[in-house]
């Protein structure tokens, strides 16, 4: 590292000696699995509430991406913590103060949302299945079915109602989720990398892209495993709507960064130098340039021309996988960018990136891979889309 | 060398046996019961500070050695270290090698050639009275107690390290054998039961010196009715209670 890359004229690189990358990978994916929640559970919202009627076909497909997301959100944090066997502590002695005393509630009374809007969704199949099915099954289905075994029109249009207005103030509360996460980095101000109000925002309307894009490539997947049409309407929507949030999106993490120097003040002291130096590869080229330029060109080309068929599909599924990197590398570039600036303001600490441990690479593989395997279990229960009805 | 080497192990023997009592009573359950506990001087009604007297620091690192003896600080860790800072005209040029527990090597000679200024900064807990740490924790392990101590509950820190994120001056770290959040609390365990804070013991300059805000003696009592210290990071709004005399301006 040369001196001109430093920040505050420092001549060597030096770090306070209490500098360490406490928060690492574990603290990456889990804004990026609670962020999969919130933009997953917007599209089945999308439907409900907005009445966007091409999502109906997707809306269950969302809902139950979200809830298996949902499921393991708040595994990376009990991976990462010191004491795990005090977790629970956090709902019994909060301390007000801290905005990350909420985090137990909000995460609970959301998943009790998510649960009960998808019970009341699949309410009807489960008294079918209760019905006919013997043996443990059988018992499990009784159970699941909580004693009311007859299904009426009128329950039906009651359920309904429930499932909408649960969907309305699910997607507050899924901004909540994640806006929360966001606000977690952004309150500090002993970090000039996080400390911005837009980090709530920002945090926000990037995990609508991700949920977005993954539901796109996870829907092609399974479309183009199960050999079913694709519903190109839908997709085309989709992309329309993905196109115009990231574009949002992107503004906003510019937006930051571009304040931060033309303001010229002590943020950018070390901003500068951090994006200059340690971050240059994952930001500057990953994120911005490679991550956010291409699928801005991709899916603008998929969303606004007439291409259509096979070609729209290809389109879509590269810029929906940018994209998903691209917040992967938005929140890498937030969690651990951020721990690189020393509090010594006069030199970058290291990232190695381990792979064994608790809190390594394998463990973030199998956190991350552990929502897929929930989604197609639930999947070889319940039946998903409508043409794949599922009987095991 | 040799005597060197002889009187400093012997000075860390005398070191350990003067703070043997107090490292008994230092088990993390017993932290609790001495909060204003029994036997216990009372810290309630004392409004302590302490003071860093940045002329008289000769960077020999006997305050790092001190600490991590009597506070069992592991390896690569610190709760209290020691900076040089060399002043030149290009910029500043600055080193802590392993905290100073060993004191600094010599400077190299291009940068001795350059220096205007060399300047020795003891760095430790604030112990803020705003403090960024006390307001992130999210069970409330971290707490401000009477007398100005800003503490870590050993029975409710569930490792989660916001707390050293929050911190703007790097002082506290996660502490591998124990898994919680760890940092330096003025020795709260010997200031309780009368004594001063182990650095403070053992700087042979009296660059560190700890007295209570209402009853001030020597140093700390200099330095209030003097009013020219400076607190680090004053942006950051922490209130701190650590005051620097004369503090060069490169000192972050
Ligand atoms: S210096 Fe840091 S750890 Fe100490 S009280 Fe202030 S904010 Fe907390
Ligand atoms: S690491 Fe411990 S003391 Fe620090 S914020 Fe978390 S629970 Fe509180």
């Amino acid at each position: 590292m040369t001196s001109s890359t430093l920040p505050n004229e420092a001549l060597v690189n030096y770090i306070f000696p209490n500098t360490h990358i406490d928060w690492s990978l574990m603290i990456v994916i889990y804004p990026y699995i609670t962020g999969l929640v919130a933009g997953a559970f917007v599209v089945s919202a999308l439907y409900h509430v907005f009445n966007v009627k091409t999502f109906e076909r997707i809306s269950r497909f969302a809902l139950i991406a979200a809830f298996c997301f949902g499921l393991f959100a708040g595994v990376p944090l009990l991976l990462h913590l010191g004491q795990p066997q005090r977790a629970f502590n956090i709902f019994l002695t909060p301390n007000t103060t801290s905005a990350m005393s909420i985090f137990g509630y909000v995460y609970a009374s959301y998943m009790l949302l998510l649960t009960v809007e998808l019970w009341l969704t699949y309410r009807e199949y489960i008294i079918q299945r209760a019905k006919e099915t013997k043996g443990i099954p059988g018992v499990i289905w009784n159970v699941l079915t909580l004693g009311v075994r007859t299904y009426t029109p009128e329950a039906a249009r009651v359920d309904h109602k429930v499932t909408v207005f649960l969907a309305a103030i699910g997607i507050p509360w899924a901004f909540l989720l994640h806006g929360y996460v966001g606000f977690i980095f952004g309150s500090v101000k002993a970090n000039a990398w996080w400390a911005t109000p837009l980090q709530p925002i920002v945090f926000l309307v990037s995990a609508i892209v991700s949920g977005m894009a993954m539901l796109l490539l996870m829907y092609t997947f399974i479309r183009w495993r199960a050999r079913k049409a694709y519903d190109l309407d839908m997709i085309k929507t989709m992309t329309i709507y993905l196109w115009c949030i990231f574009l949002l999106a992107f503004t906003l993490e510019t937006l930051e960064v571009v304040y931060a120097a033309y303001e010229q003040g002590h943020h950018w002291t070390v901003i500068g130098p951090l994006l200059a130096g340690p971050l240059f590869d994952s930001f500057v080229i990953g994120q911005v340039l490679t991550l956010s330029v291409l699928p801005i060109l991709i899916l603008g080309y998929a969303a606004l021309s007439n291409v259509w068929g096979k070609p729209l599909l290809y389109l879509v599924n590269i810029g929906a996988f940018l994209l998903v990197l691209q917040v992967l590398f938005m929140r890498f570039n937030v969690v651990v960018g951020g721990q690189m600036l020393s509090k010594s303001d006069r030199g970058f600490a290291e990232f190695h990136l381990e792979v064994l441990g608790r809190e390594g690479l394998i463990m973030a593989i199998i956190v991350f891979a552990a929502p897929f395997v929930t989604y197609y279990i639930i999947s070889r229960i319940i039946p998903i889309f409508d043409d794949q009805p599922v009987r095991g | 060398m040799s005597t060197m080497t002889t009187s400093r192990r012997s000075f860390l023997r005398a070191l350990v046996a003067v703070a043997g009592s107090a490292a008994v009573a230092y088990r993390p359950s017993a932290l609790a019961s001495l909060v204003g506990g029994k036997g216990s001087m009372d810290t309630t009604d004392a409004d302590y500070v302490f003071v860093v007297d940045i002329d008289r620091c000769i960077g020999c690192g006997k305050c790092v050695q001190a600490c991590s003896v009597e506070n069992h600080v592991p390896a690569g860790h610190f709760r209290t270290w020691v900076e040089r800072y060399v002043r030149t005209a290009e910029g500043t040029w600055i080193d802590s090698p392993d905290g100073a527990i060993n004191s600094f090597p010599p400077l190299a000679e291009d940068v001795t050639a350059a220096a205007k200024e060399t300047t020795f900064v003891p760095k430790l807990c604030n112990q803020c009275d705003n403090a960024p740490c006390v307001q992130v924790c999210p069970v409330g392990a971290t707490f401000k107690a009477p007398g100005g101590f800003v503490l870590i509950d050993p029975e409710h820190c569930m490792g989660c390290s916001y707390c050293i994120q929050a911190c703007p001056f790097g002082v506290r770290f996660l502490n591998p054998a124990t898994h919680m959040a760890d940092k330096c609390d003025w020795c709260y365990h010997r200031v309780s039961n009368g004594l001063q804070p182990a650095c403070a013991t053992v700087c042979p300059t009296g660059a560190r010196a700890f007295g209570d805000r209402n009853k001030p003696e020597g140093t700390v009592a200099e330095a209030l009715e003097e009013d020219r210290w400076r607190i680090l990071k004053p942006g950051m709004h922490a209130h701190n209670r650590v005051l620097y005399r004369r503090l060069p301006r490169e000192v972050i």
